[in-house]
């Protein structure tokens, strides 16, 4: 969208006095200045240039907001109408800003630390030491390399997601009641999902699964080796996360002009022809959209692992968050678990904006 | 065309014949993928009815092969016998209960109260904050759905120490305000797209301001949308784990967390981890069967341009 100026346009004449504009910048300004100079003193408290101080620091996040409070108040009362046209954007942009950019500034400053939360001298500044020790961590590398075969699994996904789709889609009989089934899955938490079927439809002893398996003649075991558990992991994950691109796929299928399909049968295409050369391409741009977000919440991937496998056997299942998540809670190694966690943020930034500059490129579309 | 009137030739049985087989593979992947997507759900709901021998034995259909039995609810204080007792597992399940609802609901609420005004301001406004234009601010929100967790777990950890936040609600909720407002925006914003912006022209000539014009006129009309966007963050809120296993102890501990810890420890007493799954899966299961309308118009409208 590149229309100059507003889609809306608003025509009002402010007529702001100097006293407001004057009274609107004072409210901004006391309220950072009681922020900043509660901030400082508490700071001087904890370093124990002060005698008294505040137990935490609560007080200087209620000044924060405060000041966040009257920076919105303010945008009215100095700029008027065009303030109230801001007013819609900056609540939301001053909570992301103030909860994703400072922490992860704080991020940056503790990566580079050898803070362990057992020690008791708190973070020292250790340089690129821990650069160093993730430089020759097997296991962080063997995550990694994890994650691209839990990506690479989105492929199979999007397979089964479609032929869902395209089932869904067709002519058939209580279709609300295949839907709502289908969609069941999702609405699971992975951690009841990691019990439901990792640990009890899974157990080798008593789980439904595993019976199965014993009558057929196979001797059970899914999470021994490297590669079954892996793909047991994936089974699970891919169990709750198939309905979300189903239904965006679905979406898709329903959107598509009647009138296209129709034109194929008549022309002759059989059913698979009519697939391939039609159905499938005006698909694409919500495939992609669907298998990128997918691979964006795959990357995310944790919870049934943390609780089926906790990383076993040997790492084979470790995802990057999972491993990170041990090294905090088995180790208390903050400042080297941050580390890793930046470096994987790094990488994830790079990889999918090269993905969406791919897609977009390839799509000749903007994604 | 006389073949397609009578029916009679040997091509024409063969279509009917091709048809069948057609419908036939169709239902059966249907009732397969059904098969596969319910089982999970029958099986602990139904474990939770069983008793020692059952689960040894594996007995599968209720009434057929063994005799339902309240004791995995019992042991959460869930049962027929309990109901009217004072019960401290039921006191613990249903304090991490509330907990999950307030925590889940009050979240959902803000991130949609902000998202939409956000989306609401990008769909309709030119902005400018420094170099940042339009569509740096739509790229800015909805790029935070790429980060990962982890990356803001150990800072807000350290954080909400010094703030006293730890182990609060407050805590897990403006954290999860955060995780699902890139995802409401992303609908609503498709949402306002879609309605005419004569509408709000006409508001405004009859003398409506912009947030006057926003909140009679178009927040009826967005209404389904946002209600959309509500259903999907509750369901992300009410099934997250990571941040509450690593933010909260004691106090604000989830249901998913509650889970978590129980099962390393069961062993084999299935119909209690059972019960407590049930319990924790349940409300999810009943939005989705009765609001199922709005999950699906929530995820397909980012898809579909």
């Amino acid at each position: 969208m590149s229309t100059d100026g507003d889609l809306l346009h608003t025509v009002t004449a402010d007529d702001i006095s100097d006293s407001r504009r004057r009274l609107g910048k004072a409210m901004v300004w006391g309220a950072a200045l009681l922020c900043a100079g509660l901030a400082l003193w508490q700071m001087a408290f904890e370093t124990g240039r002060v005698a008294h101080g505040f137990g935490t620091w609560r007080p200087v996040l209620y000044a924060y907001v405060l000041w966040a409070f009257a920076l919105c108040a303010a945008q009215v009362i100095v700029n008027g109408e065009k303030g109230k046209r801001t007013l819609f954007v900056l609540p939301a942009a001053l909570f992301v800003i103030s909860l994703v950019v400072f922490p992860l500034l704080f991020a940056l400053y503790i990566s580079f630390t050898d803070w362990n939360l057992a020690s008791p001298n708190g973070p020292q500044p250790n340089g690129w030491a821990n650069m160093v020790e993730m430089w020759n961590d097997g296991f962080y590398w063997n995550a990694l390399k994890n994650m691209v075969y839990y990506v690479l699994a989105v492929s199979l996904e999007y397979v089964i997601a479609f032929s869902l789709a395209l089932l869904l889609n067709a002519e058939i009989r209580a279709r609300k009641f295949f839907r709502v089934v289908f969609l069941l899955p999702l609405m699971l938490s992975p951690v009841a999902v990691s019990w439901m079927i990792g640990k009890s439809m899974l157990e080798v002893r008593f789980g439904p699964i595993s019976r199965l398996i014993r009558e057929l003649g196979g001797e059970p075991s899914f999470f021994g080796t490297p590669e079954i558990a892996r793909f047991m992991i994936m089974a699970m994950d891919a169990w709750t996360f198939i309905p979300f691109m189903m239904i965006m796929l679905l979406a898709g299928l329903q959107a598509l002009p009647k009138e296209v399909i129709e034109a194929s049968k008549v022309d002759g295409a059989t059913g698979w022809q009519s697939f391939k050369e039609v159905i499938f391409p005006l698909m694409l741009p919500v495939s992609v959209t669907a298998v990128v977000i997918r691979i964006i919440f795959k990357l995310k991937i944790a919870d049934v692992i943390i609780n089926v496998t906790s990383g076993g056997p040997g790492g084979a299942t470790d995802s990057v968050t999972s491993f990170i998540f041990r090294e905090y809670r088995d180790r208390s190694n903050v400042g080297y678990g941050t580390l890793l966690a930046m470096v994987y943020l790094v990488l994830i930034v790079i990889i999918v904006t090269l993905l969406l500059k791919l897609v977009s490129r390839w799509m000749e579309r903007p994604a | 065309m006389t073949g397609a009137i009578f029916k009679d030739h040997a091509s024409d049985r063969n279509v009917k014949a091709k048809w069948w087989t057609k419908r036939i593979v169709i239902y059966a992947a249907l009732l397969s993928w059904t098969v596969i997507c319910l089982f999970p759900i029958f099986w602990t709901i139904t474990t939770s009815f069983k008793l020692a021998p059952d689960v040894m034995k594996g007995n599968l259909i209720p009434w057929w092969d063994f005799t339902p039995r309240w004791k995995g609810w019992e042991s959460i204080g869930l049962s027929p016998r309990l109901i009217g007792e004072v019960s401290t597992v039921r006191e613990e399940f249903l304090k991490r209960f509330w907990n999950s609802t307030v925590v889940s609901i009050s979240s959902s609420l803000l991130a949609v109260v902000m998202g939409s005004l956000a989306a609401y301001g990008l769909s309709r406004f030119n902005y400018r904050f420094g170099f940042m234009r339009n569509s740096d601010i739509s790229f800015f929100f909805l790029s935070q759905m790429i980060l990962p967790p982890v990356v803001l777990a150990l800072p807000f950890l350290v954080l909400y120490k010094s703030l006293a936040l730890l182990d609060s609600r407050i805590g897990l909720i403006l954290l999860y305000t955060l995780m699902v407002l890139p995802i409401v925006i992303w609908i609503m914003r498709d949402q306002f797209h879609g309605i005419p912006i004569e509408l709000e022209e006409a508001a405004l000539v009859d003398g409506l301001g912009i947030w006057g014009a926003f909140i009679q006129i178009v927040l009826p009309i967005a209404l389904p949308g946002m209600v959309a966007a509500f259903i999907l963050s509750l369901v992300l809120c009410w099934n997250e784990y990571f941040f509450a296993a690593l933010l909260t102890a004691t106090n604000a501990t989830t249901l998913p967390v509650m889970v978590a810890s129980q099962t390393g420890s069961q062993g084999i007493n299935w119909w209690s981890m059972a019960a407590l799954s049930s319990a924790a899966i349940m409300p999810l299961v009943i939005v989705a069967i009765f609001l199922e309308k709005y999950i699906i118009k929530g995820m397909a409208a980012g898809a579909v341009k």
